[in-house]
C-alpha cells in the first residue's frame, strides 16, 4: 500500500480519506511555537465533489489513492452505463451513471472527456470546456433580433438545457460552456 | 531554481528600516547588542522543536564533532547573564527543522532580549512599546490569561476539562477531524491553533498569558497558581510573533525539565541530543531573576507591510537558497 507522508503534500496529491479519493486542494502547515505541528489542508472528495477541511499530525503517513485521469472518447449510452473509449489503445470502459452525474447533459457522441479512475474503475467524467449542441426544442426564434438582450430557453441533443439569445433556433448550433452552462455564441458545423 | 530574489527590493529597503529602527529602540534603553554562537554542542531538547546537525572535522577534532545549529540563542544569553551582562538582545538566525509554510521558514530571524530584575508582566510593556509603533496600532494590548481565552472562545476550562471533553470540544468547534488521543497537550494545541489563535489580535496586541504548566518551558511557575507558568505569547492578527517567560533559574528544576524533555524524545523516537551542561552550570552559579523574549522578526516585517508570505519579506526563502 503506497503511503505519502504530510511532508509530501501538495496540490492535486491523491490521498484515501474514510474509504474514499480525495484530492488535496489546499495545504497549510501550523504550528505554535512551542506546540505540536499540524497539517492542515483542504481536500475533495473525487465521488462526491464535497470539499471539507481535515488536519494531520505533522510527520504523520495517509494512504495514498490509486488515481489517475485519462483522456478518452465518449462513444455512447446504453441506458445502464456510458461507454468510453481509449483513442490510441481502443480499450473502452464503462461508466456508471453514478459517476457521470450532471456531466451526463454534455456528453456528446465522440467529443474527449477527461476519465478520472481509481483503482481501474471511472469515478468521475469531465466534458470538454466547451462543446458544440444542436438545439432541438426552442420558442420561435425571432428573425434579426440580435440587439435586444432578452433569453429564452433552448434544450440542446444531449438534454441540457441552456439560455440562448431570442434569435436561435431549432436546428442551430450553439457553443456553450460546460463550466458555467452559458451559451457564449452560435457555432458553424 | 529561480536566481532572483524571494522579495522585492523595496521590500528589502523597509526590512532594512526596521532593523534600525529596533536597534536605535535598545541602543536608547541602554540594552547591549550581543552575538552569540549558531553552532553549539547541545541542540534543543524541547519535544516540539528539531535541532539541523552538523559536524567539525579540524584542529582539536580529527574524528569529528558533532554540532546543532541553535533553534534559539537563548542558552548562550542566559550564560551571559549568569556572567553578569546586564540587559542584552540579539538579533541572529535561528534554524528549525521541519518547519516551512506560509508563514515558517526552517531558518528565519529572531529577535532575542533579557531584562535582569524584571519579570514577564513588565517585559510585557517593553514588547508592547516596541511592537505597536512599527505596526501603527493606537491603544493598550490586551493581556489575557490562557485559561479565559478557552472559557472565551471555547466554553472550557483548560486546567481542569477532561480528555473526553477536550475531544468533544474540538469535535464541537470542528478542528478537522484530528484525534490527539491521551494528549492532554495535543487536544489542546489543537484547538488553540485551529480556533482560538486565528481570533487573537484582531484589531489590537493580544498577549496570552499564563500557560498552562505542563507547557511552561522555561518559564517559572506561578507562585499564586502553580497550574500556570508565567509564559506569555503575542498574537497581532491570528499570527504568534514572541514567546517570553519569567525565566526559571533553578538549576535542579531545569536539568528535570530536561530530563523529561529527554523521556518524552525517547517515547515518539525523535534524535536525543546531549543535555547543554554549560547551561546548567550557569544556572547553578546563579542567574540573576530575569524575563526574556523571542521575538519572529520575518513576521514582524510581515505585519508591519501588509505581506502574507514570509518568503515575500527575505531576499531568498527556503526554495531559493
Amino acid at each position: 500500500m503506497a503511503t505519502y507522508s504530510t511532508n509530501e503534500f501538495k496540490r492535486g496529491l491523491k490521498i484515501m480519506l474514510d474509504g474514499d479519493p480525495n484530492t488535496i486542494v489546499e495545504n497549510e502547515f501550523v504550528k505554535p511555537g512551542k506546540g505540536q505541528a499540524f497539517n492542515r489542508v483542504k481536500v475533495r472528495n473525487l465521488k462526491t465533489g464535497r470539499t471539507i477541511e481535515r488536519t494531520f499530525k505533522s510527520g504523520d503517513t495517509v494512504e495514498a489513492a490509486d488515481v489517475m485521469d485519462t483522456e478518452m472518447q465518449y462513444l455512447y449510452n446504453d441506458g445502464e452505463a456510458y461507454h468510453f473509449m481509449h483513442p490510441e489503445s481502443f480499450e473502452q470502459l464503462a461508466a456508471d451513471p453514478s459517476a457521470v452525474g450532471d456531466e451526463a447533459k454534455w456528453l456528446k457522441e465522440q467529443d474527449m472527456c477527461t476519465v478520472t479512475l481509481w483503482n481501474g474503475v471511472p469515478i468521475s467524467v469531465t466534458p470538454p470546456n466547451h462543446v458544440i449542441l444542436t438545439v432541438v426544442e426552442t420558442d420561435p426564434g425571432l428573425r434579426g433580433d440580435t440587439a435586444t438582450g432578452g433569453t429564452k430557453p433552448a434544450r440542446c441533443e444531449t438534454g441540457a438545457v441552456v439560455q440562448v439569445p431570442l434569435f436561435v433556433e431549432i436546428g442551430d448550433l450553439l457553443k456553450v460552456d460546460t463550466r458555467s452552462g452559458e451559451y457564449i455564441s452560435r457555432a458553424r458545423d | 531554481m529561480n536566481w532572483q530574489p524571494s522579495s522585492e527590493l523595496a521590500t528589502l529597503h523597509e526590512r532594512a528600516r526596521i532593523l534600525a529602527e529596533v536597534r536605535a529602540f535598545f541602543a536608547e534603553r541602554g540594552v547591549l547588542e550581543v552575538e552569540t554562537p549558531l553552532l553549539g554542542r547541545a541542540g534543543t531538547s524541547d519535544p516540539q522543536l528539531e535541532s539541523f546537525t552538523t559536524q567539525y572535522f579540524g584542529p582539536g577534532h580529527a574524528a569529528g564533532l558533532p554540532l546543532y545549529l541553535h533553534t534559539s540563542p537563548e542558552f548562550a544569553m542566559k550564560r551571559l547573564l549568569a556572567a553578569g551582562s546586564g540587559p542584552i538582545y540579539q538579533i541572529c538566525k535561528v534554524f528549525r527543522q521541519g518547519e516551512a509554510g506560509r508563514r515558517h521558514n526552517p531558518e528565519f530571524s529572531m529577535l532575542e532580549w533579557y531584562r535582569p530584575g524584571w519579570d514577564h508582566h513588565r517585559l510585557m510593556d517593553e514588547v508592547e512599546a516596541l511592537v505597536a509603533p512599527m505596526l501603527g496600532l493606537q491603544g493598550t494590548a490586551r493581556r489575557l490569561d490562557y485559561r479565559d481565552a478557552f472559557v472565551e472562545y471555547a466554553d472550557i476550562d483548560p486546567l481542569e476539562e477532561t480528555i473526553p471533553g477536550l475531544r468533544a470540544c474540538a469535535q464541537r468547534l470542528g478542528c478537522g477531524g484530528m484525534e490527539m488521543g491521551e494528549s492532554r497537550d495535543g487536544w489542546l494545541d489543537l484547538i488553540l491553533s485551529h480556533h482560538i489563535e486565528p481570533q487573537l489580535g484582531r484589531g489590537g496586541l493580544c498577549f496570552l498569558q499564563h500557560y498552562p504548566a505542563s507547557q511552561a518551558a522555561l518559564a517559572r511557575l506561578s507562585p499564586q497558581d502553580p497550574r500556570v507558568a508565567e509564559r506569555f505569547e503575542l498574537y497581532c492578527q491570528g499570527i504568534e510573533l514572541a514567546n517570553g517567560f519569567h525565566e526559571l533559574s533553578d538549576a535542579a528544576e531545569q536539568r528535570r525539565r530536561f530530563e523529561q524533555d529527554l523521556v518524552t524524545r525517547r517515547e515518539r523516537g525523535l534524535a536525543e541530543s546531549p543535555i547543554d551542561e554549560a547551561l546548567l552550570a550557569a544556572l547553578a552559579d546563579g542567574l540573576p531573576d530575569c524575563a526574556g523574549v523571542a521575538l519572529g522578526l520575518d513576521r514582524l516585517i510581515m505585519l508591519a507591510l501588509g505581506i502574507e508570505s514570509i518568503g515575500e519579506v527575505q531576499a531568498f526563502d527556503f526554495e531559493r537558497c
